[in-house]
């Protein structure tokens, strides 16, 4: 750059004239302002604010004048060149803001699109029940009990109180393996469990086992050859039928609801004494009986011709109307199931229970066909996740 | 058990407010379960009354038949009083007669519904009934002619024929043969109401003495008791009563003949069953005996039958007549001849008719008595009343003579606290509450201080232990009075480490795309041909179950690739061909044909006995299979799918290994079911835990499986014995070195080993080893391959400098030359 010139008339120089210098300002804002784009707007920038624009020159000229004039020049056209640059960035983010909101635009999907490239896994519900049914206990303390499906005959029925001519121990129900005498069966229910508990472990016994067993009942949509029980067993000091009655009703609520709760019938199991049927609360209709999804509403769609059919009487279809659905046997340990175990019956009382695991999915899921169980269909075990 | 309710009510007084309803609900919180409330003529919709014939025309008819032109009187019934005109075809009434008569408007069994209509040229307002048409007896000789003071015409005719009788069907449980009887369901409602129970078995009976029908027993132990009376000059061909027969048809059993209806109304009555021989047709005295091996005897139903040494005999001079407790012989059954009835009521040893009734597949309503027990001091009273109702109803005469050989048992008694009930039951149950209630169940109870000793009846033999008592003292009380307490558990331990490894296992293959099922463990030759097992494969070893359901399925299966096959071919049936399926369940490994002892019951078994007990069981170990059909991924508008192959199988048992912290390695094998070329054996160390890869196609095109199927299957539980929970893993923060390498081989080198050969050779800086690309072509030449490997390599502790990064590439690269001539491709 030259040195100060300092007989330079500032009068003389053109780009420092305020009208020169207002000009430009307004040029450039002008120009500003009509940028649609941030291409255009870059553009504008060099020409309005580059090295060769009109107020870069004029700028340059301000160190040509004389000292006294220079305040003035220099007031003037810095002012112009920020107000340009003030505007210059004001546009800038407008800009930038419009091309980023444009851009998102333009990258809209349409998010209906499926997305089934991976199928879902599931669990089976049988499954995923008997672990609920396990937790349920394990939050009370108990633990779970497992043992064999092939099993011994003397574990299956002798320690059972379930002797070889019992009455309740027929050959039509029960899977021999081949040699019978080899007193090796599948188990018919899981109270063996009880007795392999009884017979590994020392009281106080609280545990539950779910598991598999046979029958050899033909294959309908109510039977099943092979079937899921859960069985549960307390053995301790003091345990009376209030302790087995306290167990299910909170069975019963943690599975079906608060408020759902247990009845108990006399009924007879070789293995305990007293026995008894365990019922449910219906969960649906509350024990009403009444289907609760007719309710008020029997005879609104205006039928007037045909006969009243069974659901429009208001009958709960889950428990057929009882208010009561049957869910299982339990009872008092019988001591003599005890004295074959080597647990002392004059310190020990126990009790036991047993549920269909596959009947409660039946009911709780409105299941209609056993035979979905084990078929194996993706769609049906699809249906339900892998938490149940 | 099938109870008419008039029945109950003839027994005891029940107070007038029970209802069927009350009693039913009373007798199944008593333990004596309702199953059915039936009206005897459920499906019989009236108008249906009784009518006078007033008069009747013939009218020969064109095909040959003769009908009748009726003019019944309905009384009021039909609404106008006038005579009804009915078209009749049977013949075997006349003028005056009393009939039943269905009105148009009614529906008879089956849903034939009456109308007025035109027939034979006249219009027929009704049906004269049959009782076959009611549905209450198998009389083809044409309609119902009443007794003449059976009523009115117009009455109603349902109580007439009992047809509004109310039947209760009640479950009765093995320990309450009592219930099997009219007299222990009424005295069950007796107790239940606190009403007194009249015992109808409480009878005056003649005295035994010598000159009844001789009997011998041979087997005391198989027959304490046995009674027989005799009647003679019986008339055969008198009828049943319309009483006896249609109580008879209400609880489920078909009126015969009025001496055979009679024994079967006594065993109802009294739950005493009876045999009744033709008196002329027994040759000598009646002895009971042990059969012969091999002996023969043609029971009622006309099936000869192989006897065993065990079986329980009646036998005269003639040989076996009956199979006691079960069934009677043909040759001396009551016949429609049989004036000289002479009755039999025994009691015999419960397990001897059980194991006969279950040695020959004969179960009847006697054996099913006396197998549960029967009281044994009835078959004075049940032969005595048997004999009342002959002559009442049969005429002739009840001889002198009564037989009894043997006696009851003396009554057992049983002690126990008083406070027992409640201490077991968690009832406040005061002693004088259980000692009223055993009284009501019959027995004689005596207090002696703080315990009470109760005498069982004789109806009771289920009674036997002191928790027994307490039942029924509970029972009583009602179950409903049990309060609700949770007992308080000791502190628990939650899931073993594998059940909770278990869960986990489902769950990985759930979130991996897999769904579960559960098949049956059964499978047989035909399902083990499919797999292409050969003759000696291991799988093979299987134990047959003696009683299967099926015999294509005898076997408990010792894999679980059937049953996951069959199920995958079935979604691929029902239009999904595309599925990934696993099951985790047992599989049954014979460990030889060892019995199982039958330990005593009275003690624990022995360290000893108990070892032997679990070693004549078969091994089953917890196993897992997986089947993968059709696409893996789907196709869709992103694009292409991909097929599963043997690499998802593979990949299965890897993901499952890696949430149980294991390494699996994967080497190549041969094993049926698997495509010989495309199967993976897979270990852990040294233990292979099964196999993995694509499907033989014979075997896909066997169980008729999409091509290409894969499938894995391992045990499961030495994949859980080894999980462990990852240990101080450490996570350098200092930065990675990347290194790829391109490495030619000969294209059988399996690239599992390349890559452990790499490992080994570039030391411990190698953080990990990827195989990111599989390249077979011209470049590389014929028989190679060229597999690149990412490599990376961190240090813990420092930045690596490039001499440490190549001298260990180097390493991994030079190893690979020397042991697989492995070449580095440029």
């Amino acid at each position: 750059m030259s040195g100060p010139n300092t007989d330079y008339d500032p009068v003389e120089v053109t780009p420092l004239k305020a009208d020169e210098v207002e000009a430009a300002r307004d040029a450039a804002l002008a120009a500003i302002e009509s940028a649609g784009t941030l291409e255009e707007l870059k553009r504008v920038r060099t020409e309005h604010a580059g090295d060769r624009s009109a107020l870069a020159l004029a700028n340059r000229e301000i160190g040509a004048l004389p000292p006294q004039a220079r305040k003035e020049a220099g007031q003037r056209v810095g002012q112009a060149r920020g107000a340009v640059s003030k505007a210059l960035a004001a546009r800038q983010a407008v800009l930038e803001a419009e091309h980023e909101e444009r851009i998102l635009v333009e990258e809209a999907v349409d998010v209906t699109l499926p997305w089934d490239r991976y199928p879902a896994g599931a669990r089976h519900p049988l499954t995923t029940l008997s672990e609920r049914i396990g937790d349920v206990f394990v939050a009370m303390g108990w633990e779970i009990a497992e043992g064999p499906v092939v099993e011994a005959e003397w574990l299956n029925f002798d320690a059972l109180n379930l002797g070889a001519d019992h009455p309740a121990r027929t050959m039509q129900d029960t899977f021999w393996m081949e040699p019978p005498e080899n007193a090796i069966v599948l188990r018919t229910h899981t109270s063996p469990v009880q007795a392999r508990t009884l017979l590994t472990r020392k009281p106080p016994v609280y545990v539950v086992c779910p598991g598999r067993v046979f029958r050899t009942d033909e294959y309908d949509a109510t039977h099943s050859p092979v079937f899921h029980q859960v069985e549960g067993l307390v053995v301790d000091e003091g345990i009376t039928m209030a302790h087995l009655k306290g167990s299910l009703d909170h069975f019963a609520s943690s599975m079906f609801g608060e408020g759902i709760t247990t009845r108990f019938r006399p009924s007879y199991f070789p293995f305990t004494e007293p026995s008894a049927e365990v019922d449910l609360v219906c969960f649906v209709c509350r024990g009403t009986g009444l289907d609760p999804a007719v309710g008020t509403s029997v005879g609104a769609s205006g039928s007037t011709a045909a006969e009243p059919t069974s659901s429009a009487h208001g009958s709960c279809r889950t428990c057929k109307g009882e208010g009561w659905i049957e869910w299982g046997g339990c009872g008092v340990v019988n001591p003599r199931v005890l004295v074959a175990c080597g647990v002392d019956p004059e310190r020990y009382t126990g009790f036991a229970f047993g549920m269909g695991i596959d009947r409660t999915l039946m009911f709780r899921h409105g299941v209609e066909d056993l035979r979905d169980l084990f078929e194996g269909d993706v769609r049906f075990v699809g249906a339900f996740g892998t938490e149940i | 058990m099938r109870a008419p309710v008039s029945w109950i009510r003839e027994l005891v007084e029940l107070p007038a407010d029970v209802t069927t309803e009350k009693l039913t609900d009373r007798l199944t919180m008593l333990g004596l379960k309702l199953e059915a409330v039936e009206r005897a003529g459920g499906d019989i919709q009236g108008p249906l009354v009784l009518g006078r014939v007033l008069s009747l025309a013939e009218e020969p008819q064109k095909n040959g038949k003769i009908i009748r032109w009726c003019q019944v009187d309905v009384g009021d019934a039909n609404g106008t009083g006038e005579p009804q005109g009915i078209v009749c075809g049977a013949h075997n009434f006349a003028e005056g007669d009393l009939v039943v008569v269905v009105l148009p408007g009614g529906v008879l069994p089956g849903g034939f519904a009456i109308s007025a209509r035109k027939t034979y040229g006249h219009v027929s307002a009704g049906m004269i009934c049959s009782a076959r048409e009611l549905g209450i007896g198998d009389d083809h000789d044409g309609i119902m002619v009443l007794p003449a003071d059976a009523g009115q015409p117009g009455d109603d005719a349902f109580g007439y024929l009992g047809l509004d009788e109310e039947v209760i069907d009640l479950e009765i449980n093995p320990d309450r043969a009592y219930a099997l009887s009219l007299r222990g369901i009424a005295r069950e409602a007796a107790l239940g109401f606190g009403v007194p129970f009249q015992d109808p078995a409480l009878r005056a009976t003649p005295e035994p003495n010598g000159t009844g029908y001789p009997v011998v027993v041979d087997a005391p132990d198989g027959c304490p008791v046995f009674v027989t009376r005799t009647v003679t000059g019986f008339d055969p061909s008198a009828p049943t009563p319309r009483w006896m027969a249609q109580r008879l048809q209400q609880a489920g059993m078909r009126p015969i003949s009025l001496a055979v209806d009679v024994t079967n109304y006594v065993m109802l009555e009294l739950g005493q069953p009876i045999h009744g021989y033709d008196g002329d047709r027994l040759s000598g005295p009646i002895r009971v005996r042990r059969a012969v091996e091999g002996e023969r005897l043609t029971t009622l139903d006309g099936v000869e039958r192989t006897l065993s040494a065990e079986d329980l005999l009646i036998t005269d001079d003639s040989g076996p007549i009956g199979l006691a407790g079960v069934m009677g012989g043909e040759t001396t059954e009551l016949s429609a001849t049989t004036s000289h009835v002479v009755i039999e009521a025994a009691h015999f040893d419960p397990v001897s008719i059980f194991r006969t009734q279950r040695r020959h597949k004969l179960p009847s309503e006697a054996s099913k008595r006396f197998e549960r027990g029967v009281d044994p001091l009835l078959p004075e009273a049940a032969a005595d009343r048997v004999a009342e109702l002959l002559v009442a109803h049969g005429g002739g005469t009840v001889t002198d003579g009564v037989t009894k050989v043997g006696a009851a048992p003396e009554p057992r008694s049983i002690t126990i606290p008083t406070g027992l009930p409640a201490r077991v039951t968690g009832m406040e149950i005061p002693a004088h509450t259980a000692v009223a209630n055993l009284e009501s169940v019959g027995c004689g109870v005596t207090v002696d201080g703080g315990s009470l000793t109760a005498v069982v009846p004789s109806w009771r033999p289920d009674l036997n232990d002191p928790f027994d008592l307490v039942e029924e003292v509970a029972r009583i009380v009602g179950y409903d009075k049990v309060p609700s307490v949770l007992p308080a558990a000791p502190a628990g331990r939650g899931l073993t480490p594998a059940q909770s490894l278990r869960r986990r296992v489902g769950r990985a293959l759930a979130g991996a795309g897999f769904v579960e099922v559960v098949s049956f463990p059964f499978t047989g030759p035909a399902a083990l041909d499919a797999l292409g097992l050969d003759e000696d494969d291991e799988r093979r070893n299987t134990m047959r179950i003696a009683n299967a359901l099926s015999n294509e399925q005898p076997y408990m299966t010792t894999t679980l690739l059937p049953g996951l096959l069959e199920t995958a071919a079935r979604n691929a049936g029902r239009g999904q061909p595309d599925v990934a399926l696993f099951e985790t369940a047992t599989v049954t490994l014979p460990r030889g044909t060892v019995a199982a002892p039958i330990l005593p019951v009275d003690r624990r078994p022995t360290p000893g006995e108990w070892d032997d007990l679990q070693k004549a069981l078969p091994d089953q170990p917890l196993h897992l299979a997986v089947v993968l059909t059709g696409e893996r991924e789907r196709t869709g508008w992103w694009g292409p799918g991909r097929a599963a192959t043997w690499s998802d199988a593979i990949q299965a048992v890897r993901d499952v290994a890696q949430v149980l912290g294991v390494e699996v390695e994967v080497r190549s094998a041969s094993v049926a079911p698997w495509h010989p070329g495309r199967c993976a054996e897979l270990l852990v160390g040294d233990v292979s835990l099964g196999h993995a890869g694509e499907l033989h196609p014979k075997v896909c095109t066997a169980f008729g499986l999409p091509a290409r199927a894969a499938a894995a299957e391992i045990d499961l539980d030495l994949l859980l014995e080894r999980a462990a929970p990852p240990s101080g893993p450490v996570v350098s923060s200092f930065p990675v070195a990347k290194e790829d390498v391109a490495l030619v081989v000969d294209a059988a080198l399996p690239a599992g080993e390349l890559a452990a050969t790499l490992r080994e050779g570039a030391g411990e800086l190698l953080e990990s080893v990827r195989l990111f690309d599989l390249y077979t072509g011209a470049q590389v030449g014929g028989g190679k391959k060229s597999l690149a490997f990412a490599l990376r390599f961190r240090a813990p502790d420092r930045t690596l400098n490039d001499e440490e990064i190549t001298a260990a590439r180097e390493g991994a690269v030079a190893l690979a030359a020397e042991r697989h001539g492995a070449v580095l491709r440029g």
